[in-house]
């Protein structure tokens, strides 16, 4: 019974080990993104970047119909163009980088618009906005393994870097040249990621599976490797409990996915280890020293 | 060595100088303290000498030093102190310059952390992360690093303020610890009783240098007045410096 529930779809359909394999591994390469993101104070930063991506989506479409690759491509191009763009003035000039941001993803969003409007074509942008992951064939799972794997060993290069440039961003500055690219390489992995994700989870759910898994591992943990490890193992068994739901109800999968991780995020507030809201109210007797 | 020339410096923000036409010479090895009223220039000149503000005019050479080779205190550090990061690992970031990127961190490198972190007396403090710590540990745990990073010039900007006198007298220990040793140490300070007592140089700033010298024949009540006069706010229809027509006509 219970293995019915909880293992027998995967063990007889495929699209369902699909599924779970790809869900593992925008896991594995997006919580450690998600986690830095909410650290540096840039959560929001990852959803603006989303918005961000849709028309480059949207144009690759438009060039060569519902290809994965044109769409992907399309989606990088934007999103690299957007985010080193926003990096770029706000290293060079006073303006924040979130209000730099900003601008540039709005009007991103309006080229976009504005050229898929020109084009006069009624497309369904369905697909892209919500994703499905359910039709996960094996070269798209392919295209997320790859970018899971470049992620990662991407963040080892630029980990110390970024760590540091979080921390103390002008210490560094007075010892290194590498904060700078560091920093973009950052941004462009975010956008790598959003892309993977938005095959599966959509473009507007995909910063989902990096920020909330994030969420949930701060109110554990107070070191960063073990926030790092907590994230990626909120993120995958919500990606696995988040199938199964999805498979036994008529909930999409993209959704069930982030409601399953919402719902880790509410028990960790309310149960974490770390600043939870049980531990605040019944935080035991003060200490001796 | 590290010395540090002046060539007609003038550093400032937005055209508006906040050092103006400054020269002289840092010799190797020298402590010096730079004192003047608040908007006097002092954090500014330390970002010059550090190279994180270019001059408006003029030059700062340090004698051929790499910038790695120069440690800085910022006076009001841009750290977040939220970040889960240990007082180990925070301190071990002064390596910078011996492990650069992927350089690992052995067992002698362990050993150099782990002593910085006791020479500013903060053993047991090693897996603190830096959130918990209070003001002075914070300060000492900086010192730490700065101890770390092995530098030939180290540039401290107020770096006692706030703090209270039993960390300051143990921080003002290392910086003539460093002076020992044959470092270049330059000090914005408040404390005229501290430069007096332990800092044989001073450069009395006020946008423009009043005087630089020995700190016993610089550091006079007169000095000091002229210097406590000098006008803070920048003159938005300021005309362009005049010093530098005068220059340039004799050119």
């Amino acid at each position: 019974m219970v293995y019915d529930a909880l293992i027998g779809p995967f063990t007889e359909f495929e699209f369902m080990r699909r599924a779970l394999a790809a869900v593992i591994a925008l896991s594995l390469a997006g919580a450690p993104i998600g986690v830095f993101l909410m650290l540096r104070r840039m959560s929001l930063v990852g959803d603006a970047m989303a918005h961000a991506i849709l028309p480059g989506a949207a144009v690759g479409f438009l060039l060569s119909g519902l290809n994965l690759f044109a769409m992907t491509a399309g989606g990088l191009i934007a999103g690299f163009a957007v985010a080193i763009l926003a990096g770029l003035v706000a290293r060079s000039t006073g303006l924040k980088e979130d209000a730099s941001l900003a601008t540039f993803y709005l009007a991103s969003l309006a080229l976009g618009v504005t050229i898929v409007s020109i084009k006069g074509t009624n497309i369904d942008l369905l697909h892209v906005l919500f994703g499905n992951i359910l039709a996960m064939d094996d070269q798209t799972l392919l295209v997320v393994a790859f970018n899971a794997t470049i992620t990662l060993l991407v963040l080892a290069v630029i980990y110390r870097p970024l760590v540091i440039e979080s921390v103390d961003p002008l210490f560094l500055r007075t010892v290194s040249r590498a904060g700078g690219p560091a920093h973009l390489a950052f941004l462009a992995l975010v956008v790598i990621n959003l892309v993977n994700g938005f095959q599966s989870l959509g473009t507007l759910l995909a910063v989902g599976l990096m920020i909330l898994p994030a969420g949930i591992a701060r109110f554990w943990s107070r070191d960063l490797t073990a926030m790092i490890c907590i994230a990626v193992v909120a993120a995958a068994v919500s990606g696995y409990a988040g199938l199964v739901l999805s498979f036994q109800t008529r909930v999409p999968s993209g959704p069930a996915i982030i409601l399953v991780a919402s719902v880790l995020y509410i028990v960790s507030v309310l149960f974490g280890r770390v600043g939870g809201i049980l531990r605040q109210l019944f935080p035991g007797r003060h200490l001796e020293a | 060595m590290a010395a540090v020339h002046f060539h007609n410096v003038t550093l400032g923000y937005d055209r508006h100088p906040a050092v103006h036409h400054l020269n002289g010479v840092v010799a190797p090895g020298a402590l010096v303290a730079v004192v003047g009223p608040n908007g006097a220039g002092k954090s500014t000149l330390l970002r010059g000498i550090v190279g994180i503000l270019r001059p408006l005019d003029g030059s700062i050479h340090l004698g051929g030093l790499d910038s790695r080779d120069v440690a800085y205190l910022p006076q009001s550090a841009e750290i977040d102190r939220s970040f889960p990061i240990s007082v180990f690992d925070f301190v071990a970031t002064g390596l910078w310059r011996a492990t650069g990127l992927f350089g690992g961190i052995g067992k002698s490198a362990r050993d150099k952390i782990l002593h910085a972190i006791a020479s500013v007396g903060l053993n047991g403090f090693e897996n603190r992360p830096i959130g918990t710590l209070s003001g002075g540990q914070m300060q000492r745990v900086l010192f730490a690093r700065v101890l770390l990073q092995d530098a030939s010039l180290i540039v401290l900007d107020e770096p006692f303020n706030a703090i209270d006198s039993k960390t300051t007298i143990d921080l003002l220990a290392l910086v003539k610890h460093w002076h020992g040793e044959g470092r270049t140490v330059l000090a914005a300070l408040h404390d005229m009783e501290m430069v007096r007592n332990h800092f044989s140089e001073t450069l009395v700033l006020a946008r423009g240098p009043v005087a630089w010298g020995p700190t016993a024949e610089v550091l006079t009540p007169e000095n000091l007045m002229v210097a406590m006069r000098m006008c803070e706010a920048f003159d938005d229809s300021a005309e362009a410096c005049a010093a530098d027509d005068a220059r340039s006509r004799a050119a």
